[in-house]
């Protein structure tokens, strides 16, 4: 056997320690996996909820009428976006343990941070989709609806009214439908849905089950939107005991303050966020993402598989 | 390491994580409050009223969406003219959503106009001094809901135009409907009609009809699309109880000029 020729031997890159396309290649196929689970059919019940509750309140007066389709269809997203995050994130690993495609993927040279977080990307990208879908379906049903409205009312003001006054019942109708604050309201939702994909990989990494993840995901929601009530009796001078404010103390400290993320019931009540505001809480939405997700690495790092 | 003491870690991480974010998230939290987000009051007071699933979901994020909810309710009990059911749901979904000025002003409406014609025609009641009593008290229903309205929405001028109307069709106060008009026409976003209607209403003050002529003299000059029928009726009216000498007076109607 001859000794072969070192110039003829095929040229490997040397291997990455990080790498942007393994992160890419498995958050692809982690959304590819995702939609094959058919979880778009959610759109279809928004899309019932959203022109169900536009006929439903035909008989509400046109304020009343676009005041509920705002705040159920941004309710809506909201609870899509946040089920979405927790339940696909929760399946992630137990799924791929189960198929097997884990040992797979960690038996080439990926890092298992590359791992974790192209199949958070996968997830977000998968809740980023449907954001964009109900949002573009809740812009078309309220476009819909504000022209049928103004139809409505410049037929009943007659060819009497003047230009002013059609200009004015215009005005009107427009003001009460979309405005670009509701931009900054369906981020947060997002964001907000961001945090808890990010929250449930973390607790994932050392769950026993995907019902256990679930169910620690979903208390840790509803605990997270209580927190700052939890923090300002704690910090509050006649904040209790001594047992009730380490209670306290732990509950502000461990968990999100979710409460920072729920723009949407003022947004649409019709308060305008300052762009200082909206990025900070942005901002710090983008930290919670990146330290929980730091800390499933650490879990996952070490992890008997 | 064992997963155990690994979870222990992370615990302690959040933990640093929690302090290092407190004084964060605190000022973030003032500055949403200070741009009137986050007002909502949900207490016990509260959770009596909506039930505890309501009072869960509201504090879950989905204020608005009880709101909503509670709202349609209201319309049903409307419907079947149940006023005091429609003040408790009134009540609750006002708590919820402090910022709808919508919600303050058709509470408001709903109360100061149709209970209080209801009450007024009311066949049960034979007494017409306690049907008129209890119009009273509907008005004056409308008028403190506009009134905690206003205290949760001071930056918009819309519930100050219905105070003024409500003040003037039925509680028949001229002075402090004036008020409440001259109060919404500081915004800037307010129509242009809210400076007439302070005007008009002041006219029929009494005592404050020379104030209120120097106003509408003011609108006047301002041209053509302020000198509407009324506006001029006003003025015309003003000058001869004010006696403002003809040579002095900007508008003689065209009867009187013929």
């Amino acid at each position: 056997m001859s000794a072969s020729n070192p110039a003829t031997l095929p040229i490997h890159p040397p291997h990455k320690a990080f790498s942007p396309a393994r992160i890419l290649a498995i958050g692809a196929n982690t959304l590819l996996e995702l939609v094959r689970l058919k979880v778009f059919y959610f759109l279809l019940i928004f899309g019932l909820v959203l022109i169900g509750s536009s006929i439903f309140m035909i008989n509400f007066s046109f304020q009343e009428q676009f005041q509920m389709l705002k705040d159920i269809s941004l309710g809506a997203m909201s609870i899509f976006t946040w089920l979405l995050a927790v339940l696909a994130t929760a399946m992630l690993l137990p799924k791929d343990i189960e198929d097997r495609t884990l040992y797979t993927i960690l038996a080439k040279p990926v890092p298992r941070f590359e791992y974790l977080i192209g199949k958070l990307l996968g997830v977000l990208a998968l809740v980023l989709i449907s954001t964009l879908v109900m949002a573009g379906l809740f812009a078309v049903v309220l476009y819909a609806r504000q022209e049928i409205v103004i139809a409505e009312s410049l037929a009943q003001a007659g060819r009497e009214a003047t230009p002013e006054q059609v200009q004015e019942i215009v005005r009107g109708i427009k003001a009460s439908t979309f405005t670009w604050s509701l931009v900054p309201a369906i981020i947060a939702v997002y964001l907000k849905a961001a945090l808890c994909a990010s929250l449930t990989l973390l607790i994932s990494t050392f769950a026993s089950s995907w019902i256990f993840t679930i169910v620690t995901s979903v208390a840790v929601y509803f605990i997270g939107n209580i927190q700052s009530i939890a923090r300002d009796y704690w910090l509050a001078e006649n904040g209790g005991t001594a047992l009730t404010k380490v209670f306290l103390a732990l509950v502000s400290l461990l968990f999100p303050d979710l409460q920072l993320f729920n723009l949407v019931d003022d947004i649409v009540a019709g308060n305008a966020i300052a762009t200082g505001i909206f990025l900070k809480t942005a901002g710090l939405g983008c930290v919670y993402v990146v330290v929980y997700l730091f800390l499933a690495y650490f879990v996952f790092a070490k992890k008997e598989l | 390491m064992g997963t155990t003491k690994r979870i222990g870690i992370v615990i302690a991480v959040l933990l640093v994580f929690g302090a290092i974010r407190l004084p964060v998230e605190r000022s973030l939290d003032e500055e949403h409050r200070k741009a009137f987000f986050r007002g909502a009051k949900l207490d016990l007071g509260l959770r009596e009223q909506i039930g505890q699933g309501g009072f869960i979901a509201a504090l879950s994020g989905f204020r608005s969406v009880v709101a909503d909810l509670l709202w349609i309710q209201a319309n049903t009990a409307w419907q079947n003219t149940e006023w005091g059911r429609m003040v408790k749901l009134f009540d609750a979904v006002t708590t919820l959503q402090p910022r709808v000025t919508m919600f303050w002003e058709m509470a408001s409406w709903h109360m100061a106009w149709n209970a209080s014609n209801w009450a007024r025609d009311n066949p049960k009641q034979p007494s017409q001094a306690r049907r008129i009593k209890a119009q009273r008290e509907y008005f004056e229903l409308g008028r403190l809901y506009l009134e905690r309205g206003i205290r949760n929405n001071p930056d918009k001028y819309v519930l100050y135009d219905r105070m003024g109307l409500l003040l003037r069709d039925k509680l028949k106060d001229h002075l402090g409907a004036s008020q409440a008009y001259a109060k919404a026409a500081e915004f800037p976003d307010a129509p242009g009609y809210e400076k007439r209607f302070a005007a008009y209403e002041l006219s029929y003050v009494e005592g404050r009809e020379k104030e209120a002529y120097e106003m509408l003299v003011k609108l006047y000059h301002l041209g053509e699309k302020e000198r509407l029928p009324t506006l001029l009726a006003r003025i015309d009216d003003l000058q001869k109880k004010l006696n403002i000498p003809e040579e002095q007076r900007i508008y003689i109607p065209p009867e009187t000029n013929q």
